[in-house]
């Protein structure tokens, strides 16, 4: 039976998605490093996919190294597995290691208005890894103490750097390190609500990403939402699901 | 020219031979990148390339032999400066360098950080002793088109001899007022520089000779609605910015022979992208020479420019001057009228450029509109919102962005410049 595989390299994990027979057949993840080259050998060491679409910040560097492999980008990737996943969603938020994407999506997965943040990784996955490295924490474990915060401070700054050393002057003030970070999950959430407005945000909203896993962040967006976001069971997948999805529909 | 008499010309125009011998390599890498790998090119590109390989060379010393035969060079930025008075007082006008980063931190020794690179670089160049052109010069002209400019000139006025003109922010009869009068005091500085009285003949021969330059580049500019289209967007902005700094006469003549090569391309219905690719306006800011990153990252993601709305590009050529007035007094009327119908985002409100973008659009069946903001331009960053609901109420599809002369944003330039040409195709 054909099979399509989906590959995502993003700017901390690699995703591969592959589909035959019309369903998901298997998935593999591995960190990107900073030798993505070397990690997609490993991940094709029993041999490279003979159908292969990529998307992800890799997918040049990727095409280079596979020429049979074609190309997409990860915005229209997301949407195409989101809109498999979820059909009745209208818009569509990734935030993932360096960027977030905010995409009003049309009917079939089709890509209307986006938005996405430039230069900056303000407000993403990096943000938050790295302000959890402040505290001391894995990101999840960062997650899970922002949770328990119940008062947080207005945390103004954006930019990774000013916003630690505004997290610094909360602690030092004495401000529990449940609150600063939950005021820096919720600055996350404020950026991005902005962000989907621009693409005039209808509901539902389907959230996808490294950073949909977060369990902070999906509360806070579900409060400024107003409604829970639908969320895939793996969330950082939708991607690479998208990549193969494109493959399967434009091979027939 | 030989590589000695260019590093003597140099010499003697005091650059700084090793700064710019780099800036030189750069361009030139960059320029086999960007232009001379492209395929299916026009036989007329060869008069753009050579002009882009001689650009610090023979243009300088045509310049420096029109100096030695008493001629004056007025350096400017902006297409409010009317070239019409320039070229009637026997002087010549070259654009000056703007669009690429150089003598950055010098530069942010005179203007804030937060400034566009489009002023930090012309003053870079000027600090970093680079640029042939800006020490060419024997007047440069600054205008008042936005708050970074207009304070530019004056730490900039400490470095080269300087004259600003104030362009009004508004088109009411006493803005016109304004910028007639405006128009006069440019015509005695030059005539003051020169020693030449500016008259009535001298003016209606400038001003056929601007308009006929004028001319051919809307003779280009309409060729490209043609479909497939015949020159890339890279080629066509590369004509508009060598306009500001070529020999008018020169570069009227090319240009004409290069829109009868794309006439004859477009006979056979031969283009530069197959049929189908996503056609795209560019709307904006404008991109000085070697700014051509976001053309490049456009045309290299399955997409090809058919317009730029920019002060390089449309808003440039889109008028001519009338040449009917007789006397000197109806002629600078004319030059008033001809300049005060530029739409600017330094003019408020500045409705016809909506109408404008829309309708270029339109006649060059573009799919999409793409808007580039430099960052820390105010103007046209506010324009980018009119202009995109302009573009939403006109049904055209539309992508604002934001950045400057540095490429550590092109990754994700690109992811979204593809994502945005994706929804198209």
């Amino acid at each position: 039976m054909t099979e399509y595989a989906g590959l995502d390299i993003g700017s901390r994990s690699i995703k591969l998605v592959v589909r035959r027979g019309g369903a998901v057949a298997s998935s593999r993840r591995l960190p990107t490093t900073f030798d993505p080259l070397g990690q997609l050998e490993k991940l094709f060491a029993h041999g490279v996919p003979e159908r292969l679409a990529v998307t992800g910040y890799g997918r040049e560097l990727a095409r280079e190294r596979y020429p049979q492999a074609r190309a997409l980008t990860e915005i229209k990737a997301h949407a195409l597995g989101a809109g498999s996943l979820f059909p009745q969603a209208a818009t569509l938020l990734d935030i993932g290691g360096q960027d977030t994407k905010a995409v009003a999506l049309l009917p079939g997965g089709k890509v209307g208005r986006f938005e996405m943040n430039d230069r900056c990784a303000a407000g993403t996955g990096k943000f938050l890894e790295y302000t959890a490295t402040v505290f001391g924490l894995s990101v999840a474990d960062f997650g899970r103490l922002a949770l328990t915060g119940n008062d947080a401070p207005l945390i103004s700054s954006m930019c990774t750097v000013f916003a630690e050393t505004e997290a610094t002057t909360l602690m030092a003030r004495g401000v529990s390190p449940a609150n600063i970070a939950l005021g820096l999950h919720r600055a996350v959430v404020a950026r991005t609500m902005a962000m989907l407005g621009r693409v005039g945000l209808t509901a539902p909203l389907v959230f996808v990403g490294g950073v949909a896993r977060n369990p902070c962040i999906v509360r806070l967006l579900a409060d400024a939402l107003g409604q829970e976001p639908l969320l895939p069971a793996e969330p950082d997948l939708t991607g690479a699901l998208g990549a193969a999805l494109w493959l399967e529909t434009t091979a027939a | 020219m030989s590589d000695a008499a260019h590093t003597a010309m140099w010499e003697r125009l005091d650059l700084d031979i090793e700064a710019h011998d780099a800036l030189l390599a750069v361009l030139g890498k960059f320029y086999g990148d960007i232009y001379l790998a492209q395929e299916g090119r026009l036989k007329g590109a060869e008069y753009l390339d050579f002009v882009l390989s001689e650009v610090h060379g023979l243009r300088i010393k045509e310049l420096q032999d029109a100096k030695a035969a008493g001629k004056k060079i007025v350096g400017t930025f902006c297409v409010f400066v009317p070239e019409e008075l320039t070229l009637a007082a026997g002087a010549v006008q070259v654009g000056l360098c703007a669009g690429a980063k150089a003598g950055t931190e010098l530069a942010e020794t005179l203007v804030p950080r937060n400034t566009c690179d489009l002023i930090k670089s012309f003053i870079g160049f000027k600090l970093a002793r680079i640029c042939p052109y800006t020490e060419s010069c024997d007047l440069i002209v600054g205008e008042t088109t936005c708050d970074g400019k207009k304070k530019a000139y004056e730490a900039f006025g400490e470095h080269v001899p300087m004259h600003v003109m104030e362009v009004p922010q508004c088109k009411a009869p006493c803005d016109r007022t304004l910028f007639r009068a405006e128009l006069v005091r440019y015509k005695e500085a030059l005539e003051q520089l020169t020693g030449q009285t500016i008259t009535a003949e001298a003016l209606a021969e400038a001003t056929k000779v601007v308009n006929a330059k004028r001319r051919a580049l809307q003779r280009l500019a309409a060729l490209r609605a043609a479909e497939p289209a015949p020159i890339s967007g890279r080629d066509a902005l590369l004509v508009n910015q060598i306009s500001f700094y070529d020999d008018p006469v020169r570069f009227t003549a090319k240009i004409n022979e290069l829109c009868d090569e794309i006439e004859a391309r477009i006979t056979k219905g031969q283009g530069v992208a197959p049929a189908k690719t996503p056609r795209l306006l560019l709307a904006g800011c404008p991109m000085a020479v070697p700014n051509w990153k976001l053309p490049y990252l456009i045309e290299s993601s399955g997409a090809v420019i058919v317009g730029e709305e920019s002060c390089i590009g449309a808003r440039n050529t889109r008028d001519c001057t009338d040449e009917t007035p007789g006397n000197l007094d109806a002629m600078l009327d004319a030059l008033c009228d001809r300049y005060m119908k530029i739409d600017c985002a330094c003019f408020t409100p500045n409705t016809e450029r909506l109408d404008n973008i829309a309708a270029m659009a339109r006649d060059l069946k573009a799919d999409g509109v793409i808007h580039y903001g430099l960052l820390f331009c105010q103007p046209y960053a506010h324009e980018a919102m009119k202009v995109g609901k302009a573009m939403d109420a006109a049904g055209i599809p539309y992508l604002s962005i934001e950045t400057d002369y540095g490429m550590e944003d092109a990754g994700q330039l690109k992811t979204r410049v593809e994502a945005f040409v994706e929804t198209l195709a």
